[in-house]
This record gives C-alpha cells, structure tokens and sequence, in this order.
C-alpha cells in the first residue's frame, strides 16, 4: 500500500449502529469507493475518496458501528485499533467522523464523550437532520457544541446538497488537524464510568435538546409488524413473495439473456468453420458462460429485496420475532441476519456473523450457514424445476414450481434448525446461551441511492464471478469433456470416450444408489468450484454430446434422459450440496481451523447422501422411477 | 413476617424482565445477579449501560415475543431495545 507517501487527510467514520454512517459514506465518496479486508483479519475496510469544494482530497475510511470503543467483535477491534491508531498498516485518522442520528442521539453522545479522550480532533456530524426536523426535534447546535467541547455540523446524506455543510467544516478543520493530536487518556470504561457519561449525556440532551414524542409511524408500524401473530405471519408472508417474485418476476429477463447467448451462440456456429475451436466458442464458452449469467436477474432481485428490508429497518424486528424460534435450535437472534444473507451466498453470510460477538454462536450460525439456499443453487433448482415439474396453478393463484421452490427452502431452513439443534448438544452442552440485545431503529424509507450502489456491488461481483472462475471451470470442464478425441470411427457421442466420462464413470458406484448417472457426477466434479457451475457443466457435457440445439433446452434434454427420481434426488442433494469450495475456504478462513471445515463437509456430505438416497428409493417406490 | 414487610419496605422495585407489556416505569438500578446469563455479571452491566439502560431512564415494554412472551422490545427513553427477559431481571424498575 501506498498510504505512507499518500500526502492527503485521513478522516475515520465512527458511528452507532443505524446512524446512517454507510448512507454519508456513499453520499461523501460516491462511487470511488475501495473495498478490501484489513490484514490478517477478515472485517471489511471500505475507503473512498471525497474532493473538498477548495479541492482538498480527503481519504475517509468506514468503520463499523459500535456503541464503544471497548470492542466486544472483530469488527470492533478494528473500530477501536483504527481510531487509536494501533493499527500498523493503517495511518491514524487526522480527524475522527463521528456520525449520530439526529432523532437518537443519547447513546451517541455518550460515544462522543468516550471518542473526546482519544485525544484526536473530533467533529459530530448530526445526520438525518431532515427528519428530526420534521418529527419536532429541536437541537441548540452551538450549545451543544459548546457543552460537548466538539464541533457539530449537521447532514442529510440521503439529499442532493444535504453534505454541503458538512463537506465545508472538513475543509476549515483540516489543515489544523495535523498538529492537534494530544496524548490519549481513552482506556476500556468501567460500569461506573459508563454510567458516569451516559449521565453527563443526558444532562446535555436536557439542556440543549427537546425532543417530542417518539416517532409515531414506528410505533403504528410495530403494533402490527411486532405483534406476535400477525408479526411473524407477516414475516413468512413476506419470505415467500420473495421467493415467488425471485421464481416468476425474473423469467423474462432470463429468458431475454438466454435467447442473446443463445443467439450469439448460433451466429458462432455458422460462422466458425467446424472444428474444435468452434466447439470451444461456442459449447465452452457461450453456452457455459450464458447458462450462469442468465441467473443475474434472480440475483439481484433477491438483493433488492434483502437491502431494502435492510434500510427499511425491518431486519432488526426479523430479528426480533425469530428470537425465540431460532434460540430454541441453539442459534441467537442475531444469526438471522447472516443467515438471510447466505440466502444470497453463504460467503458474505459467514463474513457478516461478525456481528455477533459470542464464539459459539458464532461458530453454530456458520456451521448452519451453507444449508440456507443461496443463490447460486438458484440455477439448478431452477433447470430442474422447469424440467421436471409441471408449471401450472394451485388454488388458482400460487404456482406449483414456486411452490417446490419454496419447499426446497423450507427443508433447508429446516435442516440448519435441525443441526444447531444437535450441535448445541454435541459442542456446547455446559455453556449458558448469551444474551440477545438489539436496538431497534424507527424505519426510514430506503434510500434508491444506496440500494441501487449495493445492488451495483453485488452484480459485479458475481459477474466477475461469472467472468473469471465460473469460465475457467468452464473451459476445463470443456476440455475433459472433448478429450481424448473419440477414435477415428467410433460409434456413439464423442464424449463418451473423454477424460470427463472416465471420471464420472469412476465415481459413478458411489452416487448410483441415490439414481445419480455418469453425466451427473461429471458436473457435480466442476460444482465444487461454485455451485451454479454444475448447470453449466451439464450443458456442455449435454451439448457435446447432443449438438448445438441441445445446449439451448438443457432442461429439455434432462427431462427425456432423466426419470423423475433422479430429479427429484438430485434436487434433494442439492438441498445440502456441500461441494463448494469457496464456501469451505471461507469457513477454514473464518474460523481459523480445519476442524470446522472438516465438521460442515462431512456432514452435509452425508446428509446430501442421505436426502437423495431416500428421496430417489421414497420415489421410486411410488412409481417415479 | 416482618422479614416480608422488610422486603417491600426495601424494594418496591420489581425487576423489568418480569413485567408484562404495558409496563411503564423508572430504571431504580441495575442490578446483575447470577441469572445465567451467557455474559460475566459486569460485562452484561456494561452493555445494559451501553443500550442507555441507567438509573433514572424510563422504560416502557412495547412488545412481547409469541412464545413464552419473550424476548421484549423496551422503549428506554428515546430509543427501542430487544433484550431477552433474563438479561432484563437484572434492571430494577419501580
């Protein structure tokens, strides 16, 4: 890194939980924002950049929330490491951000006055003044200031114009930042000198601050959204539009990227001349490529749906209302939101357990996380419902497909309850379970702004994805599946004589009772790479072995050669699909053991063996086979 | 009987973790007790004060989970904190 001979400011964001502290990032740097992991740790640094109206370029680094700098997470730590600038690969911020909502500031300016004894210049950056202002919020800025000892400016990061202000105290307070570091008093708070402050703040919140009643709408809001009935069935309501809207609302932009691939595919065929390099283009390449980009859409629908819960504040009452259901398997309240978002991939899920500061909660949360359907089961599920599974209406109005696709969730969700549950005994039967403890903000409405930069973020992601490991596991699968090249005369497809049916047939006794053929265990070799990867696979060894029409209709062509229990156990396995790599790798990283790693292998190997076993024989007994 | 009358002339005060939704009250102290709770008595002292739970804030409890009525959702002063009810029976509210 370059940051030593880098002559610009350094400013830190500190900020509670929910003080909109990534809202202002993203309003203050836009889209010239790095994301990267902070040596030897796996919390995530986000630095952008942000130009000053004198054009003074400021370096600002997100850190996340905490309510003190006594870290209790990793996450905190580095919180705590950064603002003391303990942190050797970091330089200590010049200016510490400390950024509070305007209609919530008493436990923010208790973490003022713990920030004040680091010693660093120090600016309050009162944020959401627009909607304090509006609910009646009424604040004596310079008093505040003055009784705090801090600079205080005000900010509305959701509004063109809303950082002016704030943007023009950075500029006034920089150049005396360099010199105005004083020695550090800060040292870990005890009760006393938590209570000590939290009374000092409020004192200062009576005398500069009046505040009317709590927010109105929240409380309408939660009187139906918290209500234990109607909170949760409202909760698994809006779990299954989710994946209803997931299933049908992003058919025709599927279908629209299939027919482009599909499309481009056909213009390679005619005008490449035959041959192997018009195979590689067009079977290698588009068709692998085109069968995992087709599933952008889902992705980023599910996305859309996870951020804007996030923002809108729903997230923490999810939390809330699963408490109990998810504290009686032996997982904490907490566990929810990591575990919603490995419904996206279990990579960022496992990453964002983070937040919750007790080891073995966080260790079962990431045991379980890999059995929350992520999206990149999406695509099989996907080809093989379509194949399989007659698409019609039930009760008039819920889709058969969607509701299968909703089943396979549940069993997931099901199976994770299931292995907590049984890791609570076998791991942790003397420890006490701890506490559960979530402040709930009043909801906003989300900020497109925001949304749409996360959205943005997770399409590159998996587009570079796509881009990079997905296609070199296309082209190695591609290449085991064309070579050897059948000898001259041979009867039957080409790619039954390739290193690829070698393979498959060799592992083919294993997962024969569970109705799996040899094409099948090709492509499960492949998954391990990423889990989409295995649809792609079978498209190519289908198209090589069936020709070009093929590969556009791989669910037609599952649908003749597979019956209707393989598919079914092929669903079943993929329920639990422990060959991704990435996902182990993650675990292994995470945890900072092979133990763990080895523990959620083997068994969700051996439930995957298990769920297709049975599901293949239950199926073939009732006449499926 | 006069250790009972002892007791309520001692305390009024109930703690939080016991009291059903509707509840409004004062926070009297905290008061950490071997409760078995998963934290040390003085780290979980330490976030209750971090939440804004201190002597003197009032306290209202909002909403009650579906089973067993927990966790509860208790309005301290300005904000709204979920809290599990055996980490609330060490507020002490009057």
């Amino acid at each position: 890194m370059t940051i030593t001979a880098d002559p610009a400011w350094h400013f830190a964001l500190v900020g509670t939980p929910n003080s909109g502290k990534t809202a202002l990032f993203n309003a203050l740097t836009g889209k010239r924002q790095k994301v990267a992991n902070y040596p030897g740790v796996t919390v995530e640094r986000k630095s952008g950049a942000l130009k000053t109206p004198s054009g003074r370029v400021i370096t600002l680094i997100d850190l996340p929330g905490t309510y003190s700098l006594r870290a209790r997470s990793p996450d905190e730590e580095i919180t705590r490491d950064v603002v003391l600038g303990r942190l050797k690969s970091e330089t200590a911020p010049d200016l510490i951000v400390c950024v509070a909502d305007s209609t919530n500031l008493r436990l923010a300016l208790r973490l003022v006055l713990e920030l004040k004894r680091v010693g660093r210049p120090l600016l309050l950056v009162l944020n959401m003044f627009d909607i304090a202002a509006k609910r009646g919020v009424k604040i004596d800025i310079a008093r505040l200031a003055a009784e705090l000892g801090v600079p205080v400016v005000t900010s509305v990061a959701v509004r063109r114009g809303g950082t002016e202000e704030l943007l023009r105290r950075l500029d006034e307070l920089a150049p005396g930042c360099a010199n105005a570091t004083v020695a550090s008093t800060w040292q870990a708070p005890d009760s006393a000198e938590l209570r000590a402050a939290q009374r000092q703040a409020d004192a200062i919140i009576r005398s500069t601050i009046h505040m009317p009643a709590p927010d109105t709408l929240t409380a309408k809001l939660d009187a139906v959204l918290l209500h234990p009935v109607a909170g949760l069935a409202i909760l698994f309501l809006i779990l299954f539009v989710m994946f209803q809207a997931v299933f049908s609302w992003a058919q025709p932009a599927m279908n629209l990227i299939a027919d482009g691939f599909a499309t481009l595919g056909a213009f390679t065929h005619s005008t490449l001349p035959a041959g192997l390099l018009q195979s590689f283009i067009e079977n290698g390449v588009i068709s692998g490529v085109g069968s995992v980009v087709q599933f952008l859409p889902q992705i980023l629908i599910l996305f859309l749906f996870i951020l804007l819960l996030e923002d809108l504040g729903y997230m923490a009452r999810a939390a809330f209302l699963m408490d109990r259901i998810m504290g009686g398997a032996g997982l904490h309240g907490r566990a929810f939101i990591p575990l919603l978002s490995s419904f996206a991939c279990a990579i960022p899920g496992i990453m964002s357990t983070r937040v919750i500061d007790n080891k073995r909660d966080r260790l079962t949360t990431i045991l379980v996380a890999p059995l929350m359907t992520c999206s990149a089961r999406i695509p099989v599920y996907t080809l093989i419902i379509g194949a399989f599974i007659p698409d019609r209406l039930i009760w008039g109005w819920a889709s058969l497909q969607g509701l299968v696709m909703f089943g396979l969730y549940t069993a997931g969700i099901v199976s994770a309850l299931g292995v907590s549950f049984i890791a609570k005994f076998v791991f942790w039967r003397d420890d006490p379970s701890p506490p559960f403890m979530l402040e709930m903000p009043d909801y906003k409405l989300p900020r497109p702004k925001s949304v749409l930069i996360g959205l943005f973020t997770r399409a590159k992601a998996f587009l570079t994805r796509a881009g990079t490991t997905i296609f070199g596991m296309m082209v190695v699968v591609w290449f085991l599946a064309s070579f050897p090249r059948p000898p001259v005369g041979a009867a039957g497809p080409a790619i039954n004589y390739s290193l690829a049916a070698m393979i498959g047939r060799a592992i083919h006794p294993l997962l024969a009772p569970l109705g799996f053929n040899w094409q099948i265990s090709v492509a499960l070799i492949p998954g391990m790479a990423a889990r989409e990867v295995a649809v792609a696979a079978l498209g190519t060894v289908y198209s090589i072995s069936g020709g070009a029409e093929a590969a556009q209709q791989i669910g037609h062509v599952l649908a003749g050669q597979w019956s209707m229990a393989t598919a079914l156990a092929f669903l079943a396995w993929y329920i639990f699909a422990p060959q991704c790599a990435s996902t182990l790798a993650v675990i292994k990283r995470e945890t900072g053991s092979w133990k763990w790693m080895a523990v959620t292998f083997g068994y969700m190997m051996a439930l995957a063996y298990i769920a297709a076993f049975a599901t293949y024989h239950i199926a073939v007994a009732l006449g499926a086979g | 009987m006069s250790r009972e009358s002892q007791i309520t002339a001692v305390k009024p005060r109930s703690p939080l973790g016991g009291a059903l939704a509707g509840f409004c009250g004062r926070i009297e102290a905290i008061l950490v007790g071997d409760d078995k709770s998963g934290l040390p008595p003085d780290e979980l002292e330490r976030r209750l004060i971090e939440l804004g739970f201190v002597e003197g804030a009032r306290v209202e409890i909002l909403h009650e989970g579906a089973f067993g009525r927990d966790p509860i959702a208790v309005r301290v002063d300005h904000a709204t904190v979920a809290l599990r009810r055996r980490e609330a029976m060490a507020i002490l509210v009057t």
